[in-house]
């Protein structure tokens, strides 16, 4: 990879622009600084009522730079790349510091970072005909699927992120990160009742993606299949019980239950619920949750973080001893551990902070038919709306959007969405079967986290919980569930 | 530099606005509409004392929607220069090539365009007066205070100040051309309780007002959040059952949000809303009454005008349980054959969307100590964990935490339980409101009791 590359073309940038500005950002001492350079292009397109009623496309750039000293955090950004400005927004974030003026090292050294996205044409350069071919195709798709299926809206949406990370270590990074995803909704209505359906996918691909296996019509069809099955859902059922979760996009459970609370920054503050628990059992045996940043084409997946540094696969939990935590720059120094490469940020205004990447559980012996079979009474949850946590109680929720009654270790009827609630150091202890079915999501994840949201994957095998809270609105009555 | 930097924030962005309307004309558009967003930044985070963050910035966007007849695109770009600027206004022509007719789209008939007159009170440069040191002790004052408060306040995320000034503008083709600036600063704290045992809780709280002399003191709010942190220690679980459910009011402005969000043009129309169609119908408890008013001076939801250049105005929801108006912009009020309420909200891309001006639930005459004091068992919730309402059919069920309450009293901490029902219900079974009104942003809701919930536990 040429090192002058995006940044150095477009705004005639040089490496000793980029040493003068570091000078300026520790021109009052601190240990490190770093400037990140972002240049964000993105269009999106929303059909709705067969109407392609939105289209846009926009361009948003500008530079965010750190300033480290001990524990604290100088930031500013600009969105106006002139040296002046760039140099005034160095000596801002320089005031978190003061001592004498550091100098950095000379030199960078560029990163050897895989290719995890080789686009040849970003989607985000293609042809803006054949978007809205795709979204007319869901729409048309969605509508075709069933009679009672009213209202469909789907969107596309792609953009191209450009970054160049330079710090005052040496580090030179450059990456140019695609990312694109289709949604589709669908509302279904009879005379006595209506229901709703979503489905969507996407990743760090081409447009061509969407034209292969994962065409607008697979989309169309799953939200068109969940608001018709949604028709007739009895209602969930409330309390504690075995919960059985389908394979993919369930995987929000790690997410939420345990991923946050193993963010580097929590633990180090000693704020969330698994500080000190390293070497520990969080998870019963059958447990081997990672986070991987290297998986190509991935929704998650970086070549670089937002720091510059390589991604990596992290073992978060192994056969449910607790191994380790997933860190960006600043506590990996602070801490005296490895940087993971999880140091991320929604954009160049933003201050960096450790990050999930692609969180999933490997697969398991167990196969899931037999996991259904052994649950008397409980739910099969395939699909899941958004969660969250609180870190520091361990309380986390997330929302199922299809689930089934298990009875007698039969899968019956449908019931309607219901949030379930757990404690993520424990959760895990209590999950008594893994699947050797492992399944990633369809890659539509976005995590927030202090009001910044970076796009995220999750993976799971089917897995049964032997006792969650449900929080359905029937009562359980002694001998099953009450209709 | 200095006269460099000076010369660039002089551009005046109102004149850059009505010509970017006037050039999109001249270029093929039939209608064009441009919104500029400047603004800027300061937060401070302390932790443990010692200042963790610093962030200082500001930032400017621009945004043109342009029309071809029927059609519409958007376009947006935060580079300011001609090139950027040329580039931006080229591709929203372009764009609007591709999109559908649709007879329903374009900007509001001119005679509807307007400002509300005099001055709202939405500005006030104090929220930058303090000089950097003392921004920096206001947090750490506001985090003193809650880790002085009890014994058991073990840790802290930290307290904050932040302070936050903005300007926005809207021009189009039929000669409308606004702005309007708004500053805002908040003190907060998030305090961590911890047991014997190790168990910890953290909660929060915090004051934002659009002036310094309107913020509450960093003691109070220290001292709040740490009250409500140590509150919450020993969490237990319950046992599954329909009780009675108080929402204290930051909570219950979630309630209030779901209504909305069933009022809202954009779910109304496509039939996607579960109060779709149901205009002058009884739809909540007789003394629940709505409002929404975008004028009330100094107010969080305050504008001059709305997304579109309307006029903001007070508008009823619901009068005594009756659903009396949906909130709509220009495009969802045709689409109902309705007018615009005024509650068009613009981001720099995209077609207009909803939003609320300041929107509150009437309060009641009953203190919440009273309502409380009505109730054997129930659950007074603080905290609801995730988003689990379905705005098509009404199911609701979402994760809480609270205090329970045991012969009118609130008697201890629960947690890791969830609240289900259907908000059709509940809106109906709302049967008490407190007199406890306080605007904290632009939502707000007294306390209130609803009947009729499941709260699943073990």
């Amino acid at each position: 990879m040429d090192k002058n590359r995006f940044f150095f073309e477009h705004y005639g940038l040089t490496e000793r622009d980029l040493e003068k500005y570091l000078a300026a950002a520790l021109s009052a001492g601190g240990d490190y600084a770093d400037l990140y350079f972002e240049y964000l292009s993105s269009t999106s397109l929303g059909v709705d009522e067969s109407m392609v009623k939105t289209a846009s496309q926009g361009i948003s750039a500008g530079c965010g730079i750190r300033v480290l000293s001990g524990e604290r955090t100088g930031y500013a950004y600009t969105d106006d790349l002139s040296p002046a400005r760039i140099l005034h927004a160095a000596r801002t974030a320089a005031l978190i510091a003061s001592g004498p003026a550091k100098t950095p090292s000379a030199g960078f050294q560029q990163t050897q970072a895989r290719s995890l996205y080789p686009v040849t044409l970003p989607s985000v350069d293609a042809e803006i005909t054949a978007k809205v071919e795709l979204v007319m195709r869901a729409d048309a798709a969605a509508r075709a699927y069933d009679p009672r299926i009213k209202e469909v809206r789907a969107s596309y949406a792609d953009e191209l992120r450009n970054i160049l990370v330079v710090g005052s270590d040496g580090t030179f990074a450059e990456d140019s990160q695609p990312l694109a995803r289709m949604n589709v909704s669908t509302i279904a209505k009879t005379e006595s009742n209506s229901a709703r359906g979503t489905s969507g996918g996407g990743g760090r691909v081409a447009l061509d993606f969407f034209f292969g296996d994962k065409t607008p019509e697979y989309f169309a069809k799953e939200a068109s299949r969940q608001a018709i099955l949604q028709l007739d859902a009895r209602e969930a059922p409330a309390g504690e019980m075995e919960v059985v979760l389908g394979p993919g996009w369930p995987g929000v459970l790690l997410h939420e239950a345990v991923g946050h609370g193993l963010e580097a920054d929590f633990n180090r503050k000693q704020t969330s619920a698994f500080a000190g628990l390293i070497g520990k059992r969080v998870a019963s045996e059958k447990c081997t949750v990672v986070d991987n940043g290297t998986m190509p084409w991935r929704r998650g997946s970086l070549n670089v973080d937002d720091e510059g540094h390589p991604t990596q696969e992290t073992v978060l939990i192994e056969k449910g001893i607790l191994k380790g935590y997933l860190s960006d720059k600043l506590s990996a120094k602070l801490m005296g551990t490895a940087d993971t490469g999880n140091g991320r940020r929604e954009s160049y205004e933003h201050i960096p902070m450790p990050r999930m990447t692609n969180t999933y559980m490997l697969s398991g012996e167990d196969h899931p038919e037999d996991i259904i079979r052994s649950v008397k009474n409980g739910i099969y949850a395939v699909n899941f709306g958004g969660g969250q946590v609180d870190i520091t109680s361990g309380k986390f929720v997330f929302s199922a959007s299809e689930a089934y009654l298990i009875e007698n270790g039969q899968v019956t009827a449908p019931i309607k969405g219901a949030t379930l609630i757990g404690n993520g150091p424990d959760v895990l202890t209590r999950v008594s079967m893994v699947g050797n079915d492992l399944k990633l999501d369809e890659g539509v994840g976005t995590c927030g986290k202090d009001g910044q949201a970076v796009p995220v994957g999750v993976g799971i095998p089917t897995v049964k919980v032997d006792r969650l809270t449900v929080g359905g609105t029937a009562r359980k009555d002694p001998g099953g569930f009450m209709q | 530099m200095p006269t460099e930097l000076e010369k660039q924030t002089e551009i005046d962005l109102k004149e850059l606005a009505q010509d970017l309307v006037a050039r999109a004309m001249k270029a093929g558009a039939t209608a064009a509409e441009c919104v500029v967003r400047e603004g800027d930044e300061f937060s401070t985070l302390v932790r443990k004392g010692q200042v963790e963050t610093l962030k200082e910035s500001g930032s400017r966007a621009i945004g043109v929607r342009v029309f071809n007849g029927s059609r519409a695109a958007s376009t947006y770009s935060s580079d300011f220069s001609r090139d950027g600027l040329e580039r931006m206004l080229k591709s929203a022509i372009e764009l609007s090539k591709i999109t559908s007719e649709d007879p329903f789209a374009g900007i509001p008939e001119r005679e509807q365009l307007g400002a509300i007159s005099g001055d709202l009170n939405l500005y006030s440069d104090d929220v930058y007066s303090l000089p950097g040191e003392q921004r920096i002790e206001y947090a750490r004052r506001c985090e003193k205070a809650a880790l002085d408060y009890d014994p058991r306040i073990k840790n802290s995320e930290g307290g904050s100040f932040d302070a936050a000034t903005g300007q926005k503008i809207l021009a189009n083709s039929h000669g409308f051309v606004g702005e309007y600036r708004r500053s805002y600063c908040s003190v907060s704290a998030v305090p961590i309780a911890q047991t014997d045992d190790g168990a910890m809780q953290r909660d929060f709280w915090y004051s934002v007002a659009r002036s310094l002399k309107n913020l509450d003191s960093p003691e109070e709010v220290g001292k709040i959040a740490a009250q409500r942190t140590v509150r919450r220690l020993g969490g237990r679980k319950v046992k599954t059952a329909h009780v009675p459910v108080v929402l204290d009011p930051l909570v219950a402005t979630s309630l209030l949000s779901h209504i909305y969000e069933g009022v809202n043009g954009d779910s109304v129309y496509r039939g996607a809303s579960f109060l779709a169609g149901k205009l002058g119908e009884k739809i909540a408890a007789d003394h629940v009454t709505v409002i929404d008013d975008g004028t009330i001076p100094g107010g969080f939801g305050t504008t001059p005008f709305d997304g579109e250049g309307i006029p903001t105005r007070r508008t009823v929801v619901i009068e005594n349980g009756v659903l009396k108006s949906y909130l709509l912009n220009t495009y969802t009020a045709k689409k109902l054959k309705l007018q615009t309420t005024g509650n068009a909200s613009r981001g720099l891309a995209g077609t207009p969307g909803i939003g609320l001006g300041n929107y509150f639930l009437q309060p009641g005459t009953k203190t919440p100590k009273q309502l409380i004091g009505e109730i054997q068992d129930g659950l007074y919730v603080t905290e609801f964990l995730g988003s689990g309402a379905n705005l098509v059919t009404g199911d609701y069920s979402r994760g809480a935490s609270g205090l329970w309450i045991c012969g009118g009293e609130l008697a201890y901490p629960v947690e890791e339980i969830t609240v289900a029902g259907n908000l059709k219900e509940m809106f109906r079974n709302i049967s008490e409101i407190a007199d406890d009104l306080e605007f904290r942003g632009s939502v707000a809701s007294p306390t209130l009791r609803i009947d009729g919930l499941l709260v699943g536990g073990e």
